[in-house]
């Protein structure tokens, strides 16, 4: 079977023009492959590159090289060289992506920013809100919050809504940066079941996971990007 | 499954515009596509207003095209159009938001008179209709329904910029023109604007090209940037690539010269 993401040479290296053109080479010549129904979890110390590798796949970074091949309906798309329009599509209908931070609209309310990913595929408001109150429901948000906006929310209640959000739409793919690092044992594991339900559908995911119980749960094997450092 | 690939909306190719010496837009070009949000920032004078009203047809560039997929004629040269041909789809299928109400509103006549007006020059004729849509649009933008009678002169600059919105919506453009649309309005009223324009231009599906230097309000709105510096375009992209990501010098002086977007 055709792989969901296949990841060639892929190079990451920063230079900071404001500052003296300082280059911070992040990884080189990476490879990687994800099948459908696997989770990744990407590995390595702070500042390897986990989050650079995982928003170059979601075109949030521009790699230096290299290509980022996904399946998107029934083509494959670099999203490396894609046309903005093409990576929008792709983020609609084929990617999600939950960032270690909610950034969403300030003033929408946590209902209707979770349900906004489905809106945006054409189901109706109705049934859209269904899913993102389930959703909500079984991650523990409180109820008496849906209505309001996440901006005065705690950092974990924003996380969760981040992570609904993330799952409301059943994407092939999913990138998870770090989704259970502001959470307590009973939402981690909601997190966990979340996770383990979209690989039995058949999603590929790649995740970030520093908490060793929840990356044992959930990842079919190891990343360690380490192996790709680029030379300074 | 493979599409054909769509045809452009707006497509500019190789535009220059000078005012005597200066040379305010140099050699740009970019495609824009049906319910596409393009934003465009960079410093002030670099460039940004005089290339909205090249591709708004208001001012002829001194070189370069700027093509419109027209209902009759497909993509076709906007300064090769006939007059009424052009005033025609200024008024129907493009809409223009002026960062200064008053060059957008007929500041004397009533609020609903401005909303009605667009629609009576495309031919609307039946009084209660025209003034039911115009009510209906004051609705949608959050304005008053109690106001309708009262001139925009009367107005707060935030409302006013709402009407100007209501004006241009009401004949449903496949295009809009927007210059600083949230500028000069204080912080708590761009931010229900910024919320109120994101729900219509998607809800809609307008595409729409907006000037701006604030980058949160291109964060919010715009699906892609064109930066742009001394007339010409530095650097072009995803809106959240440019702006987490940005690869050119000047991109990331602008990007790291505010706190947070
Ligand atoms: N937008 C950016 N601009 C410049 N440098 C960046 C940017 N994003 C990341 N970096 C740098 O790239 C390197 C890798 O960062 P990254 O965030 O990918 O690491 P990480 O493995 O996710 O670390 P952590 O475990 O701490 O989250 C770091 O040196 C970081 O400073
Ligand atoms: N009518 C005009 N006659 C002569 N020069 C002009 C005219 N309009 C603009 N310019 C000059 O052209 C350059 C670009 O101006 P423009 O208004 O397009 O910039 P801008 O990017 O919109 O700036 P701002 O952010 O301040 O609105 C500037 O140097 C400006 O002084
Ligand atoms: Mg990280
Ligand atoms: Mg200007």
């Amino acid at each position: 079977m055709e792989p969901l993401i296949e990841v060639r040479g892929l190079a990451k290296t920063f230079t900071l023009h404001t500052q003296k053109g300082a280059r911070i080479p992040v990884f080189e010549k990476l490879d990687l492959v994800v099948h459908a129904g696997e989770c990744v979890a990407l590995y390595g110390p702070s500042g390897c590159g986990k989050s650079s590798l995982l928003r170059s796949l979601y075109a949030n970074y521009l790699p230096q090289a290299g290509e980022v091949l996904v399946r998107h309906r029934d083509a494959r798309i670099d999203m490396v060289k894609a046309e903005p329009s093409t990576v929008l599509a792709v983020r609609r209908e084929t990617i999600g992506y939950v960032s270690q931070f909610l950034r969403v609209i300030p003033r929408i309310p946590a209902l209707e920013a979770v349900a906004e990913p489905l809106r945006a595929l054409g189901t109706d408001a109705e049934a859209a809100g269904r899913r993102a109150a389930d959703l909500l429901g079984r991650l523990n948000v409180p109820e008496g919050l849906w209505s309001l906006a996440p901006a005065t929310f705690s950092g974990g209640e924003q996380q969760r809504v981040n992570i609904a959000r993330g799952f409301v739409v059943d994407y092939p793919i999913m990138l998870l940066d770090e989704p259970t690092a502001a959470l307590d044992a009973d939402n981690r594991q909601g997190v966990v079941e979340l996770i383990l339900g979209a690989k039995e559908r058949g999603a590929g995911v790649v995740g970030i996971f520093h908490d060793d119980e929840v990356r044992e749960a959930v990842a079919d094997r190891v990343f360690d990007l380490r192996d790709f450092a680029a030379a300074a | 499954m493979t599409e054909a690939a769509p045809s452009p909306l707006l497509r500019v190719t190789g535009l220059t515009h000078r005012y005597g010496e200066i040379v305010a837009c140099r050699d740009i070009s970019f495609e824009l596509f049906a319910r596409e949000v393009l934003g465009v920032v960079g410093e002030s004078g670099s460039g940004k207003t005089t290339l909205l009203n090249c591709c708004s047809a208001h001012l002829e560039p001194t070189a370069g095209r700027v093509e419109y997929d027209t209902r009759t004629h497909g993509l076709a040269d906007v300064f090769g159009l006939r007059e009424p041909e052009r005033r025609m789809l200024m008024r129907t299928d493009w809409g223009v938001v002026h960062q200064n109400p008053r060059d957008g509103l007929r500041m004397d006549v009533t609020a609903g008179g401005n909303v009605a007006e667009r629609l009576i020059m495309t031919g609307a004729r039946h009084y209660g209709r025209v003034r039911g849509e115009a009510t209906t649009w004051m609705d949608r933008v959050e304005l008053e329904l109690d106001r309708v009678d009262d001139p925009p002169k009367t107005y707060t600059g935030g409302m006013q910029q709402r009407l100007q919105i209501a004006r241009n919506l009401v004949t449903k453009p496949r295009l809009v023109f927007m210059d600083e649309p949230t500028g000069g309005l204080d912080v708590s009223v761009q931010a229900r604007l910024l919320d109120l324009l994101r729900g219509l231009v998607r809800e809609l599906g307008i595409a729409a090209i907006v000037v701006t230097h604030d980058l949160a309000v291109t964060r919010l709105l715009a699906d892609r940037l064109m930066v742009m510096r001394r007339g010409e375009v530095v650097e072009t992209g995803l809106t959240d690539q440019v702006l987490d990501d940005p690869q050119n010098p000047y991109t990331q002086l602008l990007v790291s010269s505010v706190l947070q977007v």
